[in-house]
């Protein structure tokens, strides 16, 4: 059946807005899959940012991490570099410090030295100084065996002078024996009388002490010179109880007897002559005068 | 400070000017020398010592009898007195000790023991 023709143009609207509606919804569903895969790639986007942002916080977890472990081992490398500067530093100052020590000790010694040559020059200085201290003879003698015994330590000694006439010689002091034990003995005879001819020290090699005073075995004799002339010497038998052995002061103090001590009683004796002479030519002029 | 006076009763001249050097190296001190025990106990009895020292064998009057008369002195008996002598027995040093010497030194001795006795006697520091 035919459709009138008022119909058609009805119709045609019909289609085109079923065409244009048909049209509008294959858009709408352009869109909406449009707007679906824009929702997928936000939500993919999304979830990348999530990721990212997931990565970021792990990172900076792991920097800061990272940070923490290479911070100690900066701090142990200063430490140690520190640690390093110290032992150096230290054997820097025990090195000084043995130094120092070593120089303490050196000057420590030096000390003991100083003071041992202090106490010998003192001996000698005294000794010396007490042998010109007077020109009487008898004073001279005494001194002389005032040393032998407080500043030398001799228990037992005697001092011999020469006598010129009898090439002899005759003691004139003693302490600890008796004068009269010892008789006078000739130049070059014994020991005692060939330290008088040669001018020689002699000092016992054996130094222990005979039991009783051997007057021909003496421990040290100390010949006293002018120059080369002996006028006399001084012959020491025993030691005190707590003098067990020579000095090197005792030594220095043998040559300054032998020399100064022989000028003291030189010079004692030469002076109480001349007194005596004095005193005679007094009496004399004053016999003359009168 | 008051200087430290110190008595030395010794016959030796020779000795005397010995322990005289030695002492002088104390700072401040002052010397009195008496040449025997007599003499000693004089200079004893006029002055405040802080220190006295004594030689054993002496004339008129030995050490050991000066030591016993310093000691029985009612007001000089804590001085301190020490003894410099020749005799090295034991015998003389327990003597001397039980006199009531407080050191004992035995001749020939170095000017620095004879020092170094002092001033531990005098409680100064070495």
């Amino acid at each position: 059946m035919e459709r009138p023709e008022a119909e058609i143009p009805q119709v045609l609207d019909d289609r085109a807005e079923k065409e244009e509606e048909r049209k509008v919804s294959q858009r709408a569903q352009e869109f909406l899959q449009n707007f679906k895969k824009g929702a997928e790639f936000t939500q993919e986007l999304l979830r990348i940012t999530e990721k990212l942002r997931y990565q970021v916080v792990r990172l900076e977890e792991e920097n800061r991490d990272l940070r923490r472990a290479i911070q100690p081992e900066t701090a142990i490398q200063d430490l140690e570099r520190r640690i390093q500067e110290l032992v150096r530093e230290k054997e820097e100052l025990l090195e000084k410090y043995s130094g120092i020590e070593q120089e303490n000790q050196d000057f420590a010694q030096r000390y003991v030295e100083i003071e041992e040559e202090n106490n010998n020059l003192a001996n000698l200085y005294i000794a010396s100084y007490q042998l010109h201290s007077t020109l009487d003879y008898r004073e001279v003698l005494q001194i002389i065996l005032e040393i032998v015994i407080n500043l030398i330590g001799a228990e037992e000694f005697v001092l011999l002078l020469r006598d010129e006439k009898k090439d002899t010689l005759l003691v004139v002091a003693a302490e600890g024996i008796s004068q009269d034990e010892i008789p006078p003995i000739a130049i070059g005879e014994g020991i005692i009388g060939k330290v008088a001819e040669t001018g020689v020290n002699y000092i016992r090699k054996d130094f222990a002490l005979p039991e009783t005073t051997e007057i021909n075995n003496p421990l040290v004799c100390i010949p006293l010179k002018i120059k080369e002339y002996v006028i006399g010497v001084i012959v020491l038998y025993r030691l005190l109880r707590q003098k067990t052995q020579f000095a090197e002061v005792d030594y220095e103090l043998f040559t300054l007897l032998a020399g100064h001590a022989a000028t003291a009683i030189f010079s004692s004796r030469l002076y109480s002559e001349s007194e005596r002479r004095l005193s005679t030519f007094r009496g004399f002029i004053d016999l003359l005068t009168r | 400070m008051p200087p430290i006076k110190i008595l030395v009763v010794e016959d030796s001249p020779t000795m005397r000017q010995f322990i005289c050097f030695a002492l002088r190296r104390l700072p401040d001190v002052e010397i009195s020398e008496a040449s025997d025990g007599v003499e000693g106990l004089k200079k004893f009895n006029l002055e405040n010592f802080n220190l006295v020292m004594v030689d054993i064998n002496m004339p008129i009057m030995d050490g050991l009898k000066l030591l016993s008369l310093i000691r029985k002195g009612p007001l000089n008996s804590k001085i301190p007195v020490l003894v410099i002598t020749t005799e090295g027995a034991q015998a003389d040093r327990d003597r001397a000790l039980s006199l009531g010497a407080d050191g004992y030194l035995t001749k020939p001795t170095p000017g620095s023991i004879i020092l170094k006795t002092v001033k531990r006697l005098l409680g100064i520091a070495d």
